[in-house]
């Protein structure tokens, strides 16, 4: 695997970087099973998390990743420190590089925060997002992958791609990082990914993506997809004009019992969370055998801590290799 | 300073013909080879060309109010060295300039100033609000003489509130210059509605935002019969609006600014990737954040024969100062605008001049004669002629240079085009016979009561 | 750049053969052992070895131990993916432990693997085998089975290729110029 500095946007990954950071997070899911759960490789390394927009699950999601690899961990959050909308980016992280920080994990409600952040000059630290606006959420892709080739590939997932999987994402497109970051990585890996949505929440342009689209999800379940995954439809949505009410969402394009009843049996349910049980899936369907729900939480921590070594390892000595080493 | 007389020795005019022109009192007093000086100073303008006084339409010198960004002063010197001479100071200042009183101060801080003519922009509505008229009568009447008006920032979306602007302007021989763009269809909207602003998660500004306000605005001028100014095109369907109007016979104008002629919104992804070494622009870098935003590249090309067709009439910078603290952020959170009078020559010629869309004599065209016209501006209908104002600029047309905040001589330099390399180079400019640049340097003029302004 | 053969394959089967027998002498019969050999030729080399126990009717359970976690350079190289650890069913608490690996050098791979064993259990006692032992070490460690000992200049590169990964096995040693390229 080539240095990888920072970690922007799932898109930047190619297809032999997006497959080693997976089969790293395989050995990162293992340590949990271990008599000391516990990692040295990042001990003296600090990591600030830095979240302007609150997301207490991906922040614990980190904090918990960068501990089990001994870093240390500062967490600046939108709640309870001077972190605010207010407060600017730049500032911000200025402040935080005088303490000696060598990654900063961004959270930012305006899309493109981390590439901002790492190609200024005001912070010499490795970048992770952790989700900007409604652009990308690259962890979230690639948990949502390594999730995926567990569930295909299990124990024999190690240097497997997602080759001919096919992959149906339902919802709010449109306002959606989950979806961009699963865009983003999924056809890298070779999967196949078809969005269903009314046309107000299809992203302008998105029929000039790899991806096909359409707004039946009747025909795209008939069509057996191995992976049927339901996006969050956002409360601020439902009042603006997007769709008339959240009862005819939830009748043409919500996972309810019926049509999970039509799911075929290999079809896998996901959802990156949190759920709103009842519109764009139902509790049968959430807390079914075939959701994943719960499994993608779990490879979160998995994949953060893959994405933290990588980009706090290697890459400054890029060629330099100890000769003779095994 | 205009007792001072300059021989200007073997420029090319517009029309190519080679010439001296001797410089006095404000004005061209003869023209003809092998001028003797008669104790001018002399100027060499072998190689060079000489165009008239360059005139902006649309210029954001925002005083009084912003003066963080920009003041008549720093404004009109940036315009000198681009080769303006005369600016047209939009509105959206602070106070608005909405009233007889802020217009005539903000002439006078140009007169004061001297680097260039400073024509103020008058709203179109109070506070640029929307809602009613603005003293457009006072305004026209004071000494500003406003001709031009325009809520430019903001766009006079009531259709019955822009039929009376047009109706009421046209009273007092004046055009409004509308900023087109829907309100409600550009709610929060960051770049050009399209594939890639869906990529990059950045809220979208779709074309027809623009050009359904462009489409109802020559429907209004042709029914009241008054003539309309469009500011800012930037989609291929605005241009076919606006030809399809002309065609019609509605009198109408239009304007493009130089960085909608060469710039796209592919830019925005970043062409420098992670490579610090590299030139070029990173991801979401925020000087290119502008409105009407940067647009794709058949847009571009449609913009560029626009205006070697006419249909679009003018080019105009829509120069817009911002302190750095408003760019060094989040895109999202940037502010709109980028500064252009420095750099706008060079960008035409890069645009139109270079690929062969205009000659010089275009340039002259669009960048002054017409202008003036729109903004009816007197001394710009027969430069070099004697007897007529010395408004005018000597180029370089051969040289290039890497653009840098060298070339910066306001007080913004949220300039996208920094460390790109550019053709041409001003190397004078003359405000009624003032040497504001000379030797290719800003001049240092003296004290503002020293001298008269045309 | 010169590169010579110092084993072929019939001499690494031999060596492979001769740490099998000691590795049984030393403890004395095969109880409690456990072979774990470091990614990624190690593991290979540790699979050898137990196929040979094998055959010499000692049944010893064979794993596998990355150690790139534990690694105290990572910022002097290009990231490394770790490989899996395979840790035999029975553990390795009260066992005793043969790490495998084929080049014996700084001996900071070593280092590293011991810290990772303590993330595993408390093995009653670790030994250590490798192929080569090329010298140059930085750390107070030894082998207990040498496959060779293959005094080398640091400026010298050993290369270990096995039929599993590379095609066939062989041990070169290449170069004397100050180079260090990679493999």
């Amino acid at each position: 695997m080539t240095g990888l500095r920072h970690l922007l946007a799932s898109a930047d990954l190619d297809r032999a970087s997006a497959i080693a950071l997976l089969d790293t997070a395989e050995d990162m899911a293992d340590v949990a099973t271990r008599r000391v759960p516990k990692l040295p490789t990042l001990q003296g390394r600090t990591v600030a998390n830095l979240f302007f927009e609150d997301s207490t699950r991906t922040r614990l999601s980190f904090e918990a990743a960068a501990k089990r690899l001994s870093a240390d961990v500062i967490t600046f959050s939108a709640k309870g420190s001077s972190v605010s909308k207010g407060e600017s980016l730049k500032d911000t992280a200025q402040t935080i590089a005088a303490m000696g920080i060598d990654a900063v994990v961004l959270r930012h409600a305006a899309s493109g925060a981390a590439r901002v952040l790492a190609e200024s000059a005001w912070i010499d630290a490795a970048v992770v997002n952790a989700g900007d606006g409604t652009h990308d959420h690259p962890t979230q892709g690639l948990l949502d992958a390594y999730t995926m080739r567990k569930a295909r590939h299990g124990a024999d997932s190690r240097g497997q791609g997602l080759d001919g999987l096919r992959v149906t994402i339902v919802g709010d497109v449109l306002h959606s990082r989950v979806a961009r970051a699963n865009l983003g990585l999924l056809p890298t890996l070779g999967a196949r990914v078809h969005l269903v949505a009314p046309r107000t929440l299809l992203p302008f342009g998105a029929e000039q993506w790899p991806v096909t689209t359409s707004s039946d999800l009747d025909a795209a379940i008939a069509d057996a997809p191995d992976v049927l995954m339901m996006l969050r439809i956002q409360q601020e949505r439902m009042h603006a004009a997007y769709f008339p009410h959240e009862r005819e969402y939830a009748g043409f394009w919500g996972l309810d019992e019926e049509r999970f009843a039509r799911l075929h049996a290999d079809t896998m349910v996901m959802h990156p969370g949190p759920m709103n049980r009842g519109l764009e899936i139902s509790a049968a369907a959430a807390d079914s055998e075939r959701s994943l729900v719960l499994d993608q939480v779990a490879n979160g921590v998995a994949i953060r801590m893959a994405v933290l070594y990588t980009v706090l390892s290697g890459g400054r000595h890029a060629g330099a290799r100890e000769a003779g080493a095994a | 300073m205009s007792g001072t007389a300059y021989l200007i020795r073997g420029a090319t005019l517009p029309d190519g013909e080679t010439t001296d022109l001797l410089v006095r009192e404000g004005r061209i007093a003869e023209r003809g080879a092998g001028l003797s000086d008669r104790g001018a100073i002399p100027v060499d303008a072998a190689g060079l060309r000489a165009l008239p006084g360059l005139v902006d339409l649309h210029t954001h010198l925002r005083e009084p109010g912003f003066e963080q960004s920009e003041t008549v002063l720093t404004g009109s010197r940036a315009a000198a060295a681009g080769g303006f001479t005369t600016v047209h100071a939009m509105a959206n200042t602070f106070p608005v300039q909405d009233t007889a009183g802020v217009v005539e101060q903000v002439a006078a801080l140009g007169a004061a100033a001297g680097y260039a003519t400073v024509r103020p922009v008058g709203a179109v509505t109070v506070g640029l609000a929307g809602e009613r008229l603005a003293e457009i009568g006072a305004m026209a009447r004071s000494r500003a003489a406003v001709r031009v008006f325009s809520d430019d920032g903001k766009c006079v979306h009531d259709a019955l509130l822009m039929r009376r602007a047009l109706e009421y302007v046209a009273t007092f021989d004046g055009v409004v210059a509308q900023h087109a763009q829907e309100p409600r269809l550009t709610e929060g909207a960051q770049m050009n509605e399209g594939a890639l602003a869906s990529t990059l998660g950045l809220a979208g500004w779709p074309a027809v935002a623009e050009e359904a306000i462009i489409a109802r605005d020559v429907l209004l001028a042709e029914h009241v019969g008054a003539r309309l100014h469009v500011c800012h095109l930037s989609t291929a369907g605005s241009v076919d609006v606006i030809r399809w109007a002309k065609a019609r016979g509605i009198a109408v104008t239009a304007e493009a600014t130089p960085h909608h002629l060469l710039l796209t919104e592919q830019l925005i992804a970043g062409d420098a990737a992670l490579d610090p070494d590299a030139v070029g622009h990173r991801g979401y870098d925020s000087r290119l954040k502008v409105n009407p935003p940067l647009r794709r590249d058949e847009d571009v090309r449609a913009l560029r024969a626009a205006v070697a067709d006419g249909t679009i009439d003018i080019v105009a910078t829509d120069h817009a100062p911002h302190p750095v603290e408003s760019k060094e952020c989040a895109w999202a959170e940037a502010s709109f605008g980028m500064v252009g009078l420095e750099s706008a020559l060079s960008v035409v010629q890069a645009a139109l001049v270079d690929p062969g869309h205009l000659d010089w004599g275009d340039v002259a065209r669009v960048l002054s004669r017409t202008p003036a016209e729109i903004g009816r501006v007197p001394g710009y209908d027969a430069p070099f002629a004697p007897g007529s104002p010395a408004h005018l600029t000597l180029v370089d047309p051969t040289a290039r240079r890497r653009f840098g905040r060298a070339q910066l001589r306001g007080r913004g330099v949220n300039s996208p085009y920094l460390g790109r390399e550019l053709p041409g180079r001003i190397v004078a400019t003359f405000h009624a016979g003032v040497a504001t640049v000379l030797d290719g340097e800003l001049q240092t003029l003296p004290t503002p009561t020293d001298h008269e302004v045309a | 750049m010169q590169t010579r053969a110092v084993l072929q394959q019939a001499d690494i089967q031999r060596a492979l053969t001769r740490i099998a027998h000691e590795i049984l002498e030393t403890n004395r019969g095969a109880s409690g052992l456990v072979l774990l050999g470091i990614p990624t030729r190690g593991a290979l080399l540790a699979e050898r070895l137990g196929a040979i126990l094998a055959g010499l009717d000692a049944e010893i359970p064979v794993g596998a131990l990355d150690v790139t976690m534990y690694r105290d350079d990572l910022d002097r190289h290009p990231t490394r993916t770790p490989q899996p650890t395979r840790i035999p069913a029975a553990g390795i608490d009260d066992r005793t432990v043969v790490l495998v690996d084929d080049v014996l050098y700084s001996g900071r791979t070593i280092r590293a693997a011991l810290d990772a064993l303590g993330a595993h259990g408390r093995p009653r006692a670790v030994r250590l085998a490798v192929l080569v032992d090329r010298g140059h070490r930085e750390l107070p460690i030894r082998a207990d089975f040498v496959g060779k000992n293959l005094p080398s200049s640091a400026a010298e590169r050993i290369n270990v290729t096995l039929a599993e990964l590379d095609g066939e096995d062989a041990v070169t040693i290449t170069g004397g110029e100050a180079d260090g390229g990679a493999a």
